[in-house]
């Protein structure tokens, strides 16, 4: 009983200084992003190919990278079998990452940073053909 | 638009072809950074080189392109029909499918294939499991199960193609193996040690000696810039360019992006062996892109020493089909299926394998023939 009431104590602490942290930030950023999934992959997240999003960047980083935006696709987007789409901290290989329409190995990998109405592309080649 | 990509990323690349446009695609071949103009031109010259370099067509032939409705045999049809045009071949090319009886897998893809045979004006031969042999892989695996059903389904599509090009009358039949089926077959053969098929899974065109050859056009084609190909296409749709030079095959844009090429694997095997090799090969290629063809290359120069015993090819007693055997794969296997007996030619017959074996016999060791399925293979 004490137990749970310090850690529920410590949840709330923890909370408020979340809270705080967000006001100390100046924007909390929300971007609008278009990410389509195909060449099987879209089998991943329900089926569908396009899907429109906001993504909340939320360690107080002021921008958002393409590692940032994987993270939040295995969570938020990917509702089966995440190890077709990635391995370790990036696509698995095979899987093709274009962003607007330029191959992600130009622009960095996993370090492209991404802006508002980007559109991300990943395609898996790992299917048949 | 330029402005804002000039600001992200510290400048934009340009095309180290042209020199002009920004460059949007890494080749893996050569590294080079390219833009998509570039890019349209260096794939399609490079297949058309492939194909006069390896005299893969004399003029009048006719040729049927082994049409599964996946991305690479898609690509395939319209790359091939466009040089074709472009380069006056003086080709007679037809598509021709396999319907293995799939429902809810090939029924589904063979739609794609329907919907190129009016986009590219080619047309199209069906042949399926059914009428040839009497059973639909559905029936097949009602009564063998899911387990081993792939040796059936390889074993037939390999002969269903020769069958169905034999009644088109054709010359030549070509398939979308691209570079990096390749490099996965070459290490699947050294795996499986089956010199026989290892020698001859790198020639670019096989069977020769039989009555219609088969080549791969895309033998030297990274899967990448398949898969990319298409959906470049849809951008420069958008592009003036493209527009103002049409293309002069019966198509339009939009139905290309409609297209939009069948990726489903299989409901029946997820073919775990080859699935290795490919997550292999493409963990290689992400350190090296290079290994896939160095991996083609050292398949080509390996020699086998002329003391090895080779499997003699014959023709079978019961259907005429090349065999080493008496019957051939698929007789055996059907002669199984008619006697209710389905196990009959899949576990090796021979005497005094141990158990090892038999245990890779069970991961799939069966043909190398047995791509991941959903591919017009052999």
């Amino acid at each position: 009983m004490i137990k749970s009431k310090s850690s529920s104590s410590l949840l709330c602490s923890s909370l408020s200084l979340a809270r705080v942290l967000g006001f100390l930030r100046t924007t909390l950023l929300n971007m609008q992003l278009t990410l389509e999934f195909g060449g099987g992959l879209e089998l991943l997240c329900d089926s569908k190919k396009i899907h429109n999003v906001n993504v909340e960047q939320q360690n107080g980083e002021d921008k958002l990278t393409m590692k940032d935006l994987l993270s939040w696709v295995r969570t938020n987007l990917i509702k089966e079998r995440p190890e077709m789409f990635m391995k370790g901290d990036t696509v698995r290989p095979g899987v093709l990452v274009l962003v607007n329409d330029c191959d992600w190995e130009l622009s960095g990998q996993l370090s492209t940073s991404l802006e508002e109405k980007d559109v991300v592309v990943f395609i898996s080649t790992l299917h048949g053909g | 638009m330029e402005e804002e990509r000039q600001r992200r990323g510290g400048g934009v690349r340009l095309c180290c072809l042209c020199n002009r446009q920004r460059a949007s695609l890494k080749r893996p071949k050569t590294l080079q950074q390219i833009c998509r103009d570039c890019f349209y031109r260096v794939f399609e010259d490079e297949i058309h080189d492939v194909i006069l370099s390896n005299r893969l067509f004399s003029p009048g032939d006719r040729v049927a392109i082994g049409a599964s409705g996946g991305k690479d045999s898609t690509v395939l049809a319209y790359v091939l029909s466009k040089l074709n045009h472009a380069h006056s071949y003086g080709l007679d090319l037809f598509l021709l499918s396999v319907d293995e009886g799939i429902t809810g897998y090939r029924d589904d893809s063979l739609l794609t294939v329907h919907r190129n045979q009016i986009q590219y004006g080619l047309p199209l031969k069906v042949v399926s499991y059914k009428e040839l042999y009497g059973w639909s892989m559905d029936e097949i695996v009602k009564m063998i199960g899911v387990k081993n059903n792939c040796t059936f389904c390889g074993v037939f599509r390999r002969q269903a193609l020769d069958r169905g090009a034999a009644q088109l009358k054709v010359d030549k039949v070509v398939t979308g193996h691209n570079a990096d089926d390749i490099a996965e077959t070459v290490l699947l053969n050294i795996l499986r040690g089956d010199i026989a098929r290892l020698s001859r899974c790198t020639s670019i065109t096989t069977g020769e000696d039989g009555p219609i050859p088969r080549c791969k056009p895309f033998k030297y084609t990274y899967e990448k810039e398949i898969v990319i190909y298409p959906f470049y296409f849809i951008a420069a749709a958008t592009s003036t360019a493209a527009f103002a030079n049409p293309s002069p095959l019966s198509f339009t844009y939009a139905y290309f992006k409609k297209l939009d090429y069948f990726s489903t694997e299989c409901i029946y095997s997820p073919n775990a062996y080859r699935g290795f090799a490919r997550e292999f090969i493409k963990d290689l290629e992400r350190i090296r892109p290079r290994a896939i063809l160095d991996i083609i290359k050292s398949g080509e120069n390996f020699r086998i020493s002329t003391t090895t015993k080779m499997p003699e090819q014959g023709t079978c007693e019961r259907c005429g089909y090349i065999s080493s055997q008496k019957w051939c794969k698929a007789c055996v296997l059907l002669d199984g299926l008619n006697r209710g007996l389905p196990k009959l030619g899949i576990g090796r017959s021979r005497a005094g394998i141990t158990g090892r074996k038999d245990r890779n016999e069970n991961y799939g060791g069966k043909s190398i023939d047995n791509k991941q399925c959903g591919t017009l293979d052999f």
